[in-house]
């Protein structure tokens, strides 16, 4: 059991995807203006993380080495699709907001990296442990994102108005201010992981 | 022709893919350490782009919307550059090595630039001709190269540059994008 906290947390801070791997970054500045896209886009990445690290990992033994990565990518693109035809289904708005973001999850190198890395050579439950923990620590960074930039730019929380008109700063619901947040959390969670780490020194 | 110089403009400036749109991020991180490798990759983005664009566009129009399987685009078109960049690889190590090395370790990372997806995908979506597309694909991965060569030369005057403790490394990058984006914010309005 230990284990599979150890594989859940890990993904969370110590080996963030977005913070300390920088990998698949694209979608968590695009669309990060407001928190319902913010956690639509988790959501959805979740989702496809989950499924595909599951159907790899347990047809691990059955892909050939050779043509592993183009059967990758049939697997991911395929649960990338349903993603976006649920998404046009019943959340009209949202997927409309998100636009190309949603078919660019295929490419998006979490997934890639993850089902490489790692579902390709573990177990289904170890699997499942990996993706949650990735899908939450990508899931966190994005609403944390969405936060600041609604907070700061639109003046809003959840869009509902705290700030009154004329106070809100357009630089962080513009690009400029996406780049500028995830610089400073980037920031942030390398000065969290060094103080852990000396903290696990002295014990 | 006018409306092609207008679509080239705003693809490569104005809607920035990399700077204004969040799109190639990874490889805008990854490939800009030093100007000689960005220049390689944004050569090898160029490339493949306006190839990709070229097949999955006439492959959209005559094969999926005619037969209604639309609902197949995101697998079909990963698929088709999948192969594409394989085939080219090929190509370029049997036909021509010069190029193949120039280019050859970057072609491999291409498959997964969200840029090249994000095209073939917009030209559709924009309802664009094929020359328009074609057109679009061009300024789109010019735009890239500018905005990775830009950071490429700031990148080395960050190294010789006094930087803030808690911003050393990856995080002052991301403020150098910062600027670079908010300038490139100035571009905008500047086509109706």
């Amino acid at each position: 059991m230990r284990k599979y906290i150890d594989l859940f947390t890990n993904g969370i801070l110590k080996e963030n995807p977005l913070l300390v791997i920088m990998i698949g970054l694209c979608s968590s500045l695009a669309v990060t203006t407001n928190i319902a896209n913010g956690i639509g886009m988790g959501v959805a990445m979740t989702f496809v993380l989950l499924m595909s690290e599951v159907i790899i990992s347990l047809f691990r033994s059955l892909i050939p080495n050779s043509i592993r990565i183009p059967v990758f990518i049939i697997i991911i693109a395929a649960f990338t699709t349903i993603v976006d035809l649920v998404m046009k289904a019943y959340t009209p708005a949202l997927s409309k907001a998100m636009g190309v973001f949603i078919p660019l999850i295929v490419v998006n190198c979490i997934i890639m990296g993850r089902v490489e890395a790692f579902s390709y050579k573990k177990t289904v439950a170890d699997s499942v442990a990996d993706s949650l923990g990735m899908g939450l620590g990508y899931t966190w960074v994005l609403c944390a994102i969405s936060i600041i930039r609604e907070f700061l730019g639109a003046g809003k929380f959840f869009g509902f108005k705290i700030v009154p008109d004329g106070y809100q700063i357009g630089f962080f619901s513009q690009p400029p201010g996406g780049f500028f947040v995830f610089a400073l959390l980037i920031s942030a969670v390398l000065a969290i992981n060094k103080a852990i780490e000396k903290k696990g020194g002295k014990k | 022709m006018n409306d092609l110089l207008k679509i080239f403009l705003s693809a490569m400036l104005i809607d920035n893919v990399v700077l204004i749109r969040f799109i190639a991020l990874c490889p805008f991180i990854g490939m800009s350490a030093d100007v000689k490798k960005s220049v390689g990759m944004s050569g090898a983005v160029l490339f493949v782009t306006v190839l990709a664009t070229a097949t999955t566009w006439p492959m959209y129009m005559y094969v999926l919307k005619p037969m209604h399987l639309e609902f197949l685009q995101i697998l079909t078109f990963i698929l088709v550059i999948a192969s594409l960049v394989q085939l080219v690889e090929f190509y370029l190590k049997k036909s021509a090595p010069a190029l193949y090395g120039a280019m050859g370790v970057y072609l491999t990372l291409i498959t997964t630039n969200c840029a090249i997806l994000a095209v073939t995908f917009d030209v559709i979506a924009k309802g664009y001709g094929f020359a328009e597309s074609l057109t679009y694909a061009v300024g789109v991965a010019s735009g890239f190269t500018l905005s990775l060569v830009l950071l490429a030369g700031i990148r080395e005057r960050i190294k010789i540059a006094p930087v803030p403790p808690f911003l050393k490394g990856t995080p002052i990058l991301f403020v150098a994008a910062a600027l670079l984006s908010m300038s490139f914010g100035g571009f905008a309005g500047m086509i109706k």
